[in-house]
Parts: C-alpha cells; sequence; structure tokens
C-alpha cells in the first residue's frame, strides 16, 4: 500500500517537473513546479519525515513559490514573453543539456544501487528534528542565519534609494 | 474510529463546513444590520432565513461565462482551489476528545500549510483574468499574504513551546488549567489580525477593495465561480475561528455541556467577533497595512516569543 502511493507520488512528482520545464507559459510553468513540490511533500511524510513534508509546503509551496508567481505577475510579460520563451525551448537547443543530464542522471541511478537502502519507515518527530538542528548541526544554523542576514542587509541595501521621506499628510499621495 | 466511520465522518464535516458557511452569508448580514441599525435580509422566511437558498437559486442559474482575453484552465482551477485548501484544513481540527478525522504531530503545521496555499486561489485567479485591477488585487493579497503569513506561523510558536506539541489534541489537553488566551494574549491577538488579512476579510479586504479596484482579483468572475471564491472565504473564517477556539480558548473543554456543544459555542463567538471587526473598523490604507504588518506586528510576535521562550526555561528550572 505504502508503496504504491510512494510511487504514484514519485511519477506525479516527475511528470510536473517535466511539464514546468517544458511550459512556454511562465504562469502554467510554475503552477507544474508547486504541484511537483507538494508530490515531494507526500514523498517526506510517506518516508517518515512529516515535519520536512509540512516544512515543504509551508515554506516551499507557501511563501517562495507565492514570490514566484508575484514576479511573474509583476512582469506580465504576455504572449511576447511565451512566444520567446517557446524560442528557447526549440528541439535544437534541448541537446546538449539532455546530454549532461543524461549523464548525470545514470551516475546517480549507479550511486543509488550501490548505496545502501535508506531509513525507512521510522517516523522523526519534529523534536528530534530540533534536537538534531541544534544539537550537531549548530553551526550550520549559524551560518545560513548569517547568510540570511547578508542578505537581509543586501536587500536593504538596494532598496534604500527608494526611500523617499514621505509626507502623509495630503491624502492621495503615496510615491 | 472504524476506516467506514472516519469516512463518515469527513463527509460530515465537508456538509456541515459548506452548509455553515452558507447560513453564515445570510447570518452576517443580518448581524451586520443589527449592529449598524437597520434590519437586513429579513424578507424570506422565519428571520430572512431563506434568503441562503435565494442567493443559491440566483448564483447557480447565472450564466457561467469565462472571459475569451482570460487564461482559461488556470481561470477555471483558481478557484477551486481556495475551497480545497480549505477544507482540507479541517481535517486536523479537534472538535471533541474522540472526534476528529486526524491526529498527526504536526497538526498545526498543516493548518498553516493549508491556509498558504489558498493564497493561490486569489493569486491565480488574479493572474488568470487577464484584467488590470484583478492583477493589481492578486498582486496585493501576494504582498499582504506573504507578509502576514510570517507572524501568522510565529504567532502560534508560544502555544507550541508551552504545550510541547504540535499535535492540537495535546494542545488542547495542555489548557485543562488554564487557556493560552491569558498567558499568549500577544499571541492570540497578532493571530486574530493575521488571520484576518489570511482570509481577506474586512477591514483586511484590500485584494477586493471595490472602491479602488472595482471588484479586485475575482472582478472577472460570475455564477457558480464567483460563489466558489466566496465559499471560500467563508470556509476560511470558519476554519480561523475552529483554530483561534483550539489553540486559545481551550477548544472543547468546559463544564456541564458535552464538548462538541462547547466547541461549537465558542466557534460561534468568534465568528461573532469577527463579524463586529467587518462592522466597526474602516479599511485601512495599503501602505498602513504593510507597515502595520512589518514594523508592528512581526515585532510583538518576536517579543511574545522571547518572553514565553524565557518562562518556559525558567518553568523548567
Amino acid at each position: 500500500m505504502m508503496e504504491s502511493l510512494f510511487y504514484g507520488a514519485s511519477a506525479v512528482a516527475l511528470l510536473a517537473t517535466v511539464a514546468a520545464l517544458t511550459r512556454a507559459n511562465a504562469a502554467h510553468a510554475l503552477i507544474y513546479l508547486i504541484v511537483s513540490l507538494l508530490a515531494v511533500a507526500v514523498l517526506f511524510f510517506l518516508m517518515g519525515a512529516p515535519f520536512a513534508a509540512a516544512l515543504e509546503i509551508v515554506v516551499y509551496a507557501g511563501a517562495i513559490m507565492v514570490l514566484f508567481v508575484f514576479v511573474i505577475m509583476m512582469l506580465n510579460l504576455g504572449e511576447a514573453g511565451n512566444s520567446r520563451e517557446r524560442e528557447w525551448l526549440a528541439p535544437r537547443k534541448w541537446i546538449v543539456p539532455g546530454i549532461l543530464a543524461g549523464i548525470l542522471l545514470l551516475e546517480l541511478v549507479l550511486a543509488v544501487r550501490h548505496a545502501p537502502a535508506s531509513t525507512s519507515g521510522i517516523e522523526v518527530p519534529p523534536k528530534m528534528v530540533g534536537l538534531t538542528l541544534f544539537g550537531p548541526y549548530v553551526l550550520a544554523v549559524e551560518i545560513a542565519s548569517m547568510l540570511l542576514l547578508a542578505g537581509l542587509v543586501g536587500a536593504y541595501h538596494i532598496g534604500r534609494r527608494f526611500i523617499v521621506r514621505r509626507d502623509f499628510s495630503r491624502p492621495g499621495d503615496n510615491s | 474510529m472504524s476506516e467506514l466511520g472516519t469516512i463518515t465522518f469527513g463527509l460530515f464535516i465537508i456538509v456541515a463546513a459548506v452548509g455553515g458557511a452558507a447560513v453564515l452569508t445570510w447570518f452576517e448580514r443580518r448581524l451586520l444590520g443589527v449592529w449598524q441599525d437597520r434590519y437586513g435580509p429579513n424578507r424570506l422566511g422565519p428571520l430572512g432565513v431563506y434568503q441562503v437558498a435565494a442567493d443559491m437559486l440566483k448564483l447557480l442559474t447565472k450564466d457561467d461565462w469565462v472571459p475569451p482575453f482570460a487564461d482559461r484552465p488556470v481561470f477555471v482551477f483558481a478557484p477551486t482551489a481556495i475551497v480545497v485548501a480549505m477544507l482540507l484544513g479541517f481535517a486536523v481540527v479537534p472538535f471533541s476528545p474522540d472526534l476528529y478525522l486526524l491526529d498527526i504531530n504536526i497538526g498545526l503545521l498543516f493548518f498553516l500549510g493549508m491556509t498558504s496555499l489558498a493564497v493561490y486561489a486569489v493569486l491565480l485567479g488574479g493572474l488568470a483574468s487577464n484584467n488590470k485591477y484583478a492583477l493589481l488585487g492578486g498582486l496585493r493579497s501576494a504582498a499582504q499574504m506573504v507578509s502576514y503569513e510570517v507572524f501568522m506561523g510565529l504567532s502560534l510558536m508560544g502555544v507550541v513551546m508551552l504545550t510541547g506539541s504540535f499535535s492540537l489534541r495535546a494542545i488542547v489537553e495542555a489548557q485543562r488549567d488554564l487557556w493560552y488566551c491569558i498567558p499568549q494574549f500577544l499571541g492570540l491577538f497578532t493571530f486574530i489580525i493575521a488571520g484576518v488579512a489570511e482570509s481577506h476579510r474586512l477591514p483586511f479586504d484590500l485584494p477586493e477593495a471595490e472602491h479602488e479596484l472595482t471588484a479586485g482579483f475575482h472582478t472577472e468572475y460570475g455564477g457558480m465561480k464567483f460563489a466558489m471564491f466566496m465559499l471560500g472565504e467563508y470556509l476560511g473564517l470558519i476554519l480561523i475561528s475552529c483554530m483561534i477556539t483550539t489553540l486559545f480558548f481551550g477548544g472543547w473543554l468546559g463544564p456541564w455541556l458535552p464538548p462538541v456543544v462547547w466547541f461549537c459555542l465558542k466557534v460561534f463567538i468568534i465568528i461573532c467577533f469577527f463579524i463586529l471587526l467587518r462592522a466597526g473598523i474602516p479599511r485601512p490604507r495599503y501602505d498602513q497595512l504593510m507597515t502595520l504588518g512589518w514594523k508592528i506586528m512581526l515585532p510583538l510576535t518576536l517579543f511574545n516569543l522571547l518572553i514565553t521562550g524565557a518562562i518556559a526555561l525558567w518553568l523548567e528550572g
């Protein structure tokens, strides 16, 4: 039962990812990517990592992808964007990336075949994830937080020149 | 519960939630009428309750029109997304000690995930309509929801800290001595505001602000598809009320009456409070909304988290 669910979800993830790559319409591609992320969340859940599954939905599907859609809406390229994308997706341009990705896939399959079977059936509760993160991996957490802080400072610096002193006393002036 | 019992109960929850949302459309207008010193819909049937049926009949018989310039598949898909996400959210709500569908130890995160997926309905609806008002409404809602989601999750972490679990049943059980609305009043305050913003109801209904964006993201929607958006909004309202009851007001806990009755009573009172908010508070400007979210609510939740963490550690010794 679990196994068939697992393969079903993986098939959905693969198909959705392929569709996300080949769609010319950016909005459609993003919807497929969201479906792919949701399928991966199901995979996490089936492999006994419900916390990772929940984070996959909350963070990736729920927040990061929303920002992607947000950018698509801001640009709102329309048909011009679609035709340009279609040109980029011409079959001839798939050859070299396809070969490279194929080699990597082959190596991955060989590596997985020789690797020992991963943990299955053991459920990892959220508490254990927290203990591991702030136990042996505390350095990684700190590095990640510094990286995020650097990103924040960078974003502030880029946005600084747009911050003008606003005068809200006059109605209708929101520039 | 047996397999069949679970399925029946799940179907019952869906019917009850959708029915509740339908009745709520009438109830809200009546209650708003009371608070604004007028009648509201009071003509059809006792107290005007048949108005629900009349509204539904009207919406169902309307022409189900898809604009020719719209992105058809996405346009049709968007309204279903919000209803499905909101209904899935009900799966983790514990109605009484033994009346629940799903008791997983990530229950709270599941709820947060479903509310964050509901954003897509508004976003994609706005994008697929290919209309500038709809697009602006969708953009606004994306910014609003992402901003308010940040501290929506954080405002609940105080509750999780005190309980030590994400399971909603464990959270209710932990409130036997004291409801979390007292030690976590800051969390409750921020969660209510985030909840209103997430279900984009008045006063935070900027994605559909009718005086500036005609109808915002659902400008191009009509008939059944529009009804789906409305259904999703009311389902969201009920779901948020269920969550506030569970997390801060002791869920099914209470003396004398059976647990389910207590739960429904609390949910009902919170829904009335949300309607009062709608009647009492005007809509803020868009930049005020963003300032409120990032400069006031987010620091407030972080402060609450800090204090709660410190006290939890101190109590542990």
